[in-house]
């Protein structure tokens, strides 16, 4: 069960995943996302299904490393198995012909977009597509990105590719340039915040995908709830994309530095582990 | 029901029971004192986890035993929701027949070690019991013989699996692994269906698992349940949510013929509050998941969970009197209970009130929160409270609480633990459009055969009442098995 088939290192911090799990591939849509849990031990975690193969039955899956778990998935090799793997889970994004769409991802955020950037562009619509990282090497799937999308701009904190500036600039340019009948984005929570208020300025719609801390991810804890439009929702099963401009993303944001603590100290102790028994 | 009496009359009248019976006059069984369960002491179990209640020596059970009467009509099976043949398991503990007295524990009821732990046995079957009803005496024991026989079973090695008819090759699907779902397994694999039980978590057991503290129902017990069935050939599949892995509709094309939805109560509300969303407030599914399911406490595993110095929990139900009761073998300084109505309204079973209370729990009644509010980081420190007074009776038939103008007040706390109620899983309903169900999300269903308005599903537990308890849901599983039989047997004639 739930064994990895190929192996990919996308950067220095994110790594591509094949996994056997022909009943998710089966059913999930783009937008769905599994949860993951590695061993007796591990912790659940959401990670979105980035594209399936129903003739092989496996998912994919983009990992960026960011703590012990997220760590311990993206070291792992072709056959070794993945615990438990569960889902498909979320609702499915809603994907229509609406015309031009701007899809914007930033950082590891670029995973979960590209399967929504893919099914825009097959119901025909205009995808131009903003790729947001701090430096070059953090840019992840520009080519997969390129293959589903009409124009792909690149943005880069250091201007080490594509174009110097945030993820807004790419953006920005864009809808002053043309006109755009939805916008996506999907990143980190501040950058979700910002390129939000930059559409809900220029009254584009645009759908966010939050990725809110879970434990079950069916709607069972209600670690996930967030406010939009000023009553709660569980990312989980209500989600996870709402209307953006709705959010209230400095809740989600505290909401995910909640456990920061205990995380950086986990984190450590699992790196300072790793040093050892390399040495 | 005459199958049933004729059952009793002839079990009863066996001449070991004759004997039992003749070996001690009733005034000595009446005049003997209940027993006590020995409790690990307040102060030391409220720093560790370990189960409260330590369980009857053989001699006192034995002791216990012999209070029952054995009574021609036994009043106390009509409280017991699986109808266990009480007096029989009894009168085997007293002839120290403990592998027989579990043997019938097993004719009806597939969890006694969960059920002597954790039925609500002082509403049920002790209710009930002849001592209760007209001697107006202490009831017997039966939930701590339950417990003992069943213990006894499973430390003897040598537990006895129930004997399974031969396949007969029919597939039946049980969606959620909750007691509900385990006891539909338990009876349709003894006769002979071929039965896949679906979890959508990656751990069998349901609320058994990740909602009821070890302190109460150590996890091992649970498991060896479990082991139990698949020993009878049961088929558990872990991390598959019926309605997202695969509908029922696939189900169905892959043979499938009939459903048991045991799905549960999971959704957690809330009270929608101003600052609830705060970091350090949780609901009362999420606390005892992190602790209960995922370890959280345990240094080496990787979950995390908040610890709380002053911790409140909100509420006064079992999933309440859980949390606070955790928070406090977790470190809280304060653990505190904070509930709108008074002790007498509180739904929480009176054993673990009283346990809590023991442990040094606070009870703050007549008390709701209206308000919280954060420090800088975004961490819950301060509640504001409202004072409570009860008016009249309300439709539950307990005084409702009325707020009193004015009397709002504000307390420091770390560590909110939200505790009222929770609303039925909306997954299977959701997937099928067909179904009929009531207008709080409970699937209908009628309440003898427990088939719903899809012939082939059958459903039962908190998904169909709402909320409940263990042996309830373990009754509607049992109703649902017979129903699920007899359908079977109808179509496969035609
Ligand atoms: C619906 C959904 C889909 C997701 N899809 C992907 C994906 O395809 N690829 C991917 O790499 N990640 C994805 N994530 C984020 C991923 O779940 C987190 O990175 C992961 O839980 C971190 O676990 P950890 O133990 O490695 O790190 P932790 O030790 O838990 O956290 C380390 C750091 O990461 C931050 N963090 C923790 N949880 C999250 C989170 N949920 N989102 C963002 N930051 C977080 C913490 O604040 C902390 O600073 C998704 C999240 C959601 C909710
Ligand atoms: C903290 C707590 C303490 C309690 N204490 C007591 C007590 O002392 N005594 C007592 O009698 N009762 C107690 N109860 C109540 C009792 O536990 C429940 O009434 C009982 O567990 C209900 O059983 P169930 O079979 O309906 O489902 P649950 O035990 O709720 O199990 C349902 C299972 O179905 C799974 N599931 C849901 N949807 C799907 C799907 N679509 N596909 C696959 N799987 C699915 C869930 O993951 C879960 O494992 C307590 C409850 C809680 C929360
Ligand atoms: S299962 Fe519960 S109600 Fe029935 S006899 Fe045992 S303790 Fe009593
Ligand atoms: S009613 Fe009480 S005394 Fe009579 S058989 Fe039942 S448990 Fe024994
Ligand atoms: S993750 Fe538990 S409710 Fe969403």
């Amino acid at each position: 069960m739930n064994r990895i088939v190929a192996v990919e290192n996308l950067s220095e911090s994110v790594v591509k995943l094949e996994i056997e799990a022909p009943r998710i591939a089966q059913k999930r849509k783009a937008g769905h996302f599994v949860i993951v849990k590695l061993g007796l031990k591990g912790e659940r975690i959401p990670l979105t299904i980035s594209s399936a193969d129903t003739e092989k039955g496996t998912i994919t899956l983009i990992i960026q490393k960011v703590g012990v778990t997220s760590h311990k998935i993206a070291v792992l090799n072709i056959g070794d198995e993945v615990t438990d793997v569960v889902g498909p889970l979320g609702l499915a994004t809603h994907i229509e012909k609406i015309g031009t769409v701007l899809c914007a991802g930033g950082g590891v955020g670029t995973a979960p977009l590209l399967p929504i950037v893919e099914a825009m562009h097959k119901a025909g619509n205009r995808v131009i597509t903003v790729l947001a990282a701090r430096s070059k090497d953090l840019i992840i799937l520009e080519k997969e990105m390129r293959a589903f999308s009409d124009e792909v701009i690149i943005m880069t904190d250091d201007g080490s590719l594509g174009k110097q500036g945030l993820v807004t600039h790419g953006m920005e340019e864009v809808i002053l340039r043309e006109k755009v009948d939805k916008a996506i984005t999907i990143g980190p929570a501040i950058m979700m915040k910002f390129s939000s208020m930059l559409t809900k300025k220029y009254n584009i719609p645009t759908e966010a995908s939050l990725n809110a801390i879970m434990v079950d991810g069916t709607g069972m804890c209600g670690a996930c709830r967030v406010t939009v439009g000023g009553s709660t929702k569980f990312v989980c099963v209500d989600g996870p994309e709402f209307n953006a401009h709705e959010v209230n993303f400095d809740e989600l944001l505290s909401r995910l530095g909640g456990f920061k603590d205990e995380e950086y100290k986990a984190y450590q102790t699992y790196l300072e582990g790793l040093k050892k028994e390399t040495v | 029901m005459e199958i049933i009496a004729e059952y009793l009359k002839q079990e009863r009248s066996q001449e070991w029971r004759e004997e039992l019976r003749k070996s001690m006059k009733s005034k000595d069984r009446t005049t003997k004192v209940r027993v006590h369960m020995p409790e690990e002491d307040p102060i030391k179990r409220a720093k560790s986890h370990i189960e409260v209640n330590r369980g009857l020596t053989m001699e006192i059970a034995v002791e216990e035993a012999q209070r029952c009467l054995d009574c021609p009509d036994p009043t106390c099976m009509q409280g017991c929701p699986v109808s266990i043949n009480i007096p029989k398991f009894i009168k085997y503990v007293e002839k120290q027949d403990f592998a027989m007295a579990a043997r019938t524990l097993k004719e009806t009821n597939a969890l006694p070690a969960v059920c002597g732990r954790v039925c609500p046995q002082e509403v049920q079957c002790e209710a009930s019991c002849f001592y209760t009803l007209k001697l107006k005496k202490i009831p017997v024991a039966i939930g701590h013989l339950e417990r003992f026989v069943a213990d006894w079973e499973r430390n003897s090695g040598n537990m006895y699996v129930p004997e399974v008819a031969p396949s007969n090759g029919i597939k039946v699907a049980i969606i959620g692994s909750g007691p509900s779902g385990l006891a539909v397994a338990g009876d349709l694999i003894k006769l002979g269906y071929s039965v896949t039980v679906f979890e959508a978590l990656h751990e069998p057991g349901g609320v058994l698992k990740y909602g009821i503290p070890e302190f109460r129902l150590p996890n091992e017990i649970v498991d060896v349940e479990i082991n139990n069935l698949k020993k009878m050939g049961v088929e558990f599949i872990n991390n598959f949510i019926v309605g997202k892995t695969a509908t029922i509709d696939d189900l169905k094309e892959e043979g499938f013929e009939a459903f048991f939805a045991g799905s549960g109560a999971g959704l957690p509300n809330f009270m929608n509050i101003p600052g609830e969303n705060a970091n350090g407030i949780m609901s009362s599914n999420e606390y005892l998941t992190r602790v209960n399911l995922m370890n959280a406490a345990h240094d080496d595993y990787d979950t995390p969970v908040f610890l709380g110095k002053k911790v409140a929990v909100i509420g006064g139900g079992n999933t309440a009197m859980d949390s606070v009761r955790t928070a406090k073998r977790l470190g809280a300084d304060k653990a505190m209970i904070i509930y709108r109505r008074t002790l007498d309204e509180m739904p929480a079973r009176a054993e673990e009130i009283k346990h809590a209370q023991e442990e040094g729990i606070e009870f703050l009644n007549l008390n709701s929160p209206i308000e919280y509010f954060a420090d800088k980081n975004g961490r819950v420190n301060k509640m504001r409270l409202q004072k409570m007074e009860l008016g009249e009776p309300d439709s539950s038939g307990r005084r409702r609480p009325v707020p009193i103008e004015g009397s709002e007040y504000e307390l420091e706390t770390d560590l909110v633990v939200v505790s009222v109620g929770v609303s039925p899983n909306p997954l299977i309903p959701a997937s099928l459009p067909g179904l009929n169900v009531s207008r709080w999300g409970t699937i209908i269903v009628d309440d003898k055969e427990m088939q719903s308005s899809i012939p082939e599903l059958f459903a039962g537990g908190d998904i169909v009442r709402g909320g409940a308890t263990v042996i309830l849901a373990m009754g509607d599983g049992r109703n649902a098995a017979a129903g699920i039989h007899r359908y079977l047997q109808n179509i496969n004639k035609k």
